[in-house]
């Protein structure tokens, strides 16, 4: 392969065996490219939860986006390595304030995984290589923002709504229809 | 008003680098060279372009081409811009005489008087090899675009 070759305009990689996927196989399969340090991607990430959606996650970490992007990309990686990707991601999503190396340890910790594997895999060229070419695949799908969400032909840039949803076969579930107001007691606590 | 199409000669004109140095049609000799046209610093659809391009300037290198961005911000506003998202992108400034540059490549954005987002990539005989202009400064073409047109301008 030449160089760049592979950042080419290109549909987004079918599902692999190694996906993040969760969700009922019998409903519609939406490709989510994502990051885990965008404020973006995490209510994407919510709203996709609410709609029951099936989800594959694929990463789509830009070290100009965020300093700890690639880092926590790799953390989720190495947590996946221990069959905990998806709670880990939830995990980093419901708290994104909290993404050092110390916060992504107490995550690991809280989930019970094996510390010294889940930091040898994190910097294993495995992992890098994973989160490389999901980004790569991405960028050559002519991603431009984050989140970017693929669903068979449709794709969306950014928090997906209602409409979106309904489109590619999701009910619209009441909380999609517009964000929930902030709720002041919550933040006191 | 609208871009110059491949095969075009670059006209002359005269951008300024960021150490205040003009930038002319004569830098383009013997390189090529991708001009990325935005409409202006800390926007946040050029926020998320110059972060994309970032991620894939060593391949656009690998591949023999120089990325700039090019506005009409004064260079101290596009240098502001580049540092805060920490993209090394070198910028070009199109501030004085204003918008002259981007006009002379056909891409000024008439309703706001700034540039309309555009690629142009230029060959090394200093002939447009291949170029792109977004309907509206608000459609961000992806890093696919500059790969797909790398690749069709070769021989």
């Amino acid at each position: 392969m030449t160089p760049g070759e592979d950042l080419r305009t290109a549909t987004p990689p079918p599902l692999r065996d190694d996906d993040h996927v969760r969700g009922d196989a019998h409903k519609p399969l939406i490709v989510f490219y994502a990051d885990f340090t965008c404020p973006r991607c995490a209510l994407a990430h919510e709203r996709l939860v609410d709609a029951g959606a099936r989800v594959a996650f694929r990463h789509f970490a830009l070290r100009a986006k965020h300093p700890r992007a690639i880092a926590v990309a790799l953390a989720a990686e190495a947590a996946g390595a221990q069959d905990a990707f998806w709670p880990f991601a939830d995990a980093l999503y419901a708290d994104q304030g909290r993404l050092d190396d110390p916060h992504l340890w107490q995550r690991a910790r809280d989930l019970g995984l094996d510390l010294a594997g889940f930091d040898e895999h994190r910097r294993a060229d495995a992992a890098a290589t994973r989160v490389r070419e999901d980004t790569r695949a991405a960028l050559a799908a002519g991603a431009t923002t984050t989140p970017t969400i693929f669903a068979g032909d449709s794709a969306y840039s950014g928090v997906p709504d209602g409409d979106w949803l309904a489109r590619v076969g999701y009910d619209r579930a009441p909380s999609l229809e517009q964000p929930s107001p902030p709720d002041p007691q919550a933040a006191a606590r | 008003m609208s871009v110059l199409p491949a095969g075009s000669d670059v006209p002359e004109f005269t951008l300024r680098r960021e150490d205040g140095e003009p930038f002319t049609r004569d830098d383009l000799a013997g390189n090529t060279t991708v001009l990325v046209f935005y409409p202006s610093a800390f926007s946040s659809v050029c926020t998320d372009q110059f972060q994309i391009y970032q991620e894939v300037l060593e391949d656009l290198a690998a591949e023999g081409a120089t990325v700039y961005g090019v506005s009409i911000d004064q260079t101290d506003s596009q240098v502001a811009f580049r540092e805060s998202l920490g993209v090394t992108i070198p910028m070009l400034s199109d501030a004085v005489p204003q918008a002259a540059a981007t006009r002379a490549f056909g891409v000024l954005f008439e309703p706001t008087g700034v540039a309309n987002r555009a690629l142009v990539i230029v060959g090394p005989d200093q002939k447009v090899l291949w170029s792109w202009e977004g309907e509206h400064p608000g459609i961000l073409p992806g890093a696919n675009l500059i790969f797909d047109g790398l690749a069709g301008a070769r021989p």
